[in-house]
């Protein structure tokens, strides 16, 4: 994963290098700008590219840089940065526990102080007032130190380069409200802000966790999709020897032998033996796929039945499987360009609230209250607009979504996916495994009772799929097997017996009927016995409830176009048949150029790099490991339904958000007054910092039984 | 007032208790797999026969 791009790279004798960078401290849209802008106007450096959900920058840069001068270059720009060969996975656990410990420190000093304030405010004055004053000190320090690094690192690094970010008013904030409470305490003083400080700091870290939570409960990384590659191969030398070779140092041309149970190192084609392969890895269906001599293999697929040998027709980096990961990847980091709403929010909020924060200072001194008044009343309007409820209104929101739609059998990555979802306006299905099931079912109409009988008798004794989806589709009719003897399977020809004296079968047909199909002989009497890959039961319902929701569906897949159209008449939606990954990736593009929001549903690695590359997608449960990697959510069981499920509860999540947006918008226009005029105590400043918040929290709850209700 | 030397060095300690515990659960793991450990409880694991 490690690798540059040596297809899509300019072929110069001094050939561009790729380094990748973990960037723990990107937290905005403004850093992934800031990053793509400033870094390439360093020397050397072509282009950076910043992969937001992983937290990962991608430089490519000619030889004369080296990854320190890199390293140093992000740091200037405000970044702590590692590159990624030394710094291995659960870097973003690591920082998701340090949240949630500086959460308990938080929590802690939050309860402690808050014993002693309700004192106070209850009416404790002189030594005790500031006994517990100096208590509140002794606590509130240590855990704003802790709790609040997360936030004064970022903000310092920001400064530091002379850049600003969300952690910056924050950070002002905290600090200034901590050091006017030690002065009041000193000077025995009547209000110390320390619950304030300490409050503010423990919301701010819940709606951090919350996010952070989300964002690493089902990220593996494309990492894992190349480690499901054969590590190495047995290579068959021309002397007639075999040796094993790390799958890295395998070549074209080299004849290999694959052993039962076998996962497959590289491309190739089989130059002799019978076999059957799961090909699951790379096209997400679960039937087993048979090989003869001339079939193409690739890299991933595993060898279930006998040996073979193959002649490798490409390896390493150039396998099918290498070359996806890497359109993945690369399509993958378009969408980091993705701006969440918290922080177009704040980007418009904290320039507002430090304004007035100024002006309110500026207009007491001129009104001739002195420094010391003029301050403090800066700093409660500091306190008092901190975007505490902000903090809160995103994640809260789509933390329930989220685990409303997992009851419901969807299961959604992360908090941008569910704002992505909320936007698509175009639908974009696979075909086979995403509109279908992906399996096949027997047409059985035709048979007669003898018939269905003798079939399912012989369908029982085999376990090769279309025998057991067979099998299926007549027990689901009631069908009782009819008695045989000497039912015996042979492999790759069918299952053969004897029925009252008559010999039966069923076996493949002679002819190839250019679809899937067995052919059933009692005596002399033969029928054929056709496959369909049928279409999910809830395909109209879903495809009518997107229309209702102004979203149009189309089909884009990589099957024959016969198949295709048929589906398409069925279901009266447009289609793209035989289109490979990259066209299916292009048509993604150009619908984006358009000024869509693609959302892609499909299941096979073949959609891998279109559905990293759409505005949001959805794969199957039973999908291709990367495809499931890929995708913004994943739904199980038969049902299509939670596609459309999953975009209306997104944009009742939204709406759910705007809301509490909304009562944050409404808290400040009521608090702000108050505190300009000088009227905020501690007590008004911590019981409208948890009214709010309490407000936002008990809104999103309401999302609950949004996934729940009947679709109308 | 006497009260107070005990009671807030009480709820102090309480507290810090409870701190301390959390974090404790924190170092051992306890909040890394929590959906496993959802599923974990549906697990039979006694084989024996009833």
């Amino acid at each position: 994963m490690n690798a540059p791009a040596p297809s899509l790279a300019v072929p110069e004798n001094d050939a561009p290098r790729g380094t990748r960078f973990t960037v723990p401290g990107m937290r905005c849209a403004g850093c992934i700008a800031k990053i793509e802008r400033e870094l390439p106007k360093v020397d050397g450096v072509i282009a950076a590219r910043v992969n937001f959900s992983a937290k990962r920058v991608a430089v490519e840069h000619d030889a004369s840089v080296d990854e320190e001068a890199l390293a140093k270059a992000l740091q200037e720009l405000g970044f702590e940065a590692q590159a990624v060969s030394d710094n291995p996975l659960g870097l973003e656990t690591a920082e998701r526990k340090q949240l949630m410990r500086a959460l308990g420190v938080a929590g802690f000093g939050m309860m402690n102080v808050m014993l002693l304030s309700v004192s106070i405010w209850s009416g404790a004055e002189g030594a005790t007032r500031e006994l517990f004053h100096w208590l509140s000190a002794l606590i509130a320090l240590p855990v704003i130190a802790y709790s609040g690094r997360p936030f004064f690192a970022s903000a310092w690094m920001a400064l530091k380069y002379r850049r600003t970010n969300m952690d910056v008013p924050i950070s002002i904030g905290v600090l200034l409200a901590t050091a006017l409470s030690v002065y009041e305490t000193v000077t025995g003083g009547a209000h110390a802000y320390f619950e304030s400080a300490v409050m503010l700091l423990f919301f701010l870290l819940a709606g951090r966790a919350l996010d952070a939570e989300m964002r690493t409960r089902t990220r593996a990384g494309i990492g894992a999709l190349l480690g499901r590659m054969g590590k190495s191969a047995s290579v068959i030398d021309p002397q007639g020897s075999t040796r094993r070779v790390a799958a890295n140092a395998l070549e074209p041309g080299m004849l290999v032998q694959v052993a039962a149970g076998e996962t497959l190192a590289a491309d190739g084609e089989v130059e002799s033996g019978i076999s059957t392969i799961d090909n699951a890895m790379l096209t997400g269906e679960s039937t087993p796929e048979a090989i003869t001599e001339g079939s193409i293999v690739h890299a991933g697929a595993i060898n279930l039945g006998d040996p073979f040998r193959m002649r490798l027709t490409r390896t390493a980096d150039d396998t099918a499987l290498a070359e996806i990961s890497r359109l993945m990847d690369e399509a993958g980091q378009s969408r980091s360009h993705y701006v969440r709403i918290a922080d177009r929010a704040s980007r418009a909020y904290a320039p507002v609230v430090h304004t007035l924060a100024l002006l309110a200072f500026a207009g007491w001194m001129i009104a001739g209250a002195g420094w010391y008044q003029s301050l403090v009343i800066a700093i409660a309007v500091l306190i008092i607009t901190c975007p505490c409820a902000m903090g809160l209104a995103v994640p809260t929101a789509q933390v329930v979504a989220s685990g409303a739609l997992l009851k419901r059998g969807l299961l959604v990555k992360d908090g941008s996916a569910l704002e992505r979802l909320a936007e698509v306006d175009v639908a974009m299905f696979d075909k086979t495994g995403t509109l279908t099931l992906g399996e096949p079912r027997a047409n059985v109409s035709d048979l007669d009772d003898t018939q269905r009988s003798v079939a399912l008798a012989l369908a029982q004794v085999s376990r090769h799929p279309l025998s057991q989806g067979l099998a299926k589709a007549l027990r689901f009719d009631g069908v009782e097997p009819a008695r045989l003897e000497n039912a015996t399977e042979q492999g790759g020809r069918g299952v053969f017996g004897l029925w009252n004296g008559k010999s039966v079968a069923l076996e493949r047909p002679d002819d190839d009927p250019g679809i899937l199909a067995t052919r059933l002989r009692i005596g002399d009497e033969i029928a054929t016995i056709t496959f369909n890959d049928l279409l999910r039961a809830d395909v109209h319902e879903t495809i009518d409830g997107l229309q209702s929701f102004g979203i149009k569906s189309s089909i884009i897949s990589g099957d024959g176009v016969r198949s295709v159209e048929a589906v398409s008449r069925q279901l009266r939606i447009p289609a793209n048949a035989e289109v490979s990954p990259q066209g299916k990736l292009a048509i993604l593009e150009k619908l984006r150029a358009d000024g869509h929001k693609p959302l892609m549903i499909g299941d096979g690695l073949n959609d891998g790099p279109a559905l990293a590359a759409a505005h949001a997608s959805i794969a199957p449960g039973t999908a291709s490991d990367a495809s499931q990697q890929a995708a913004d959510a994943v739904f199980v069981g038969e049902k299509l339904m939670p596609v459309a499920l999953a975009v209306r509860v997104a944009r009742r999540t939204m709406a759910v958000v705007r809301q509490n947006f909304g009562f944050a918008i409404v808290y400040n226009v009521l608090a702000i007054p108050l505190a300009l005029f000088g009227y905020v105590t501690p007590l008004i400043a911590a019981i409208a910092m948890s009214l709010s918040s309490l407000v936002v929290v008990a809104n999103s709850l309401r999302l609950a039984r949004s996934a729940k209700e009947p679709h109308q | 007032m006497t009260g107070l030397a005990f009671l807030i060095p009480i709820a102090l300690f309480m507290g810090l208790a409870g701190l301390a515990a959390f974090l404790w659960s924190m170092r051992s793991g306890q909040y890394d797999d929590m959906d496993g450990a959802a599923h974990r409880i549906l697990i039979d694991d006694e084989e024996e026969d009833a």
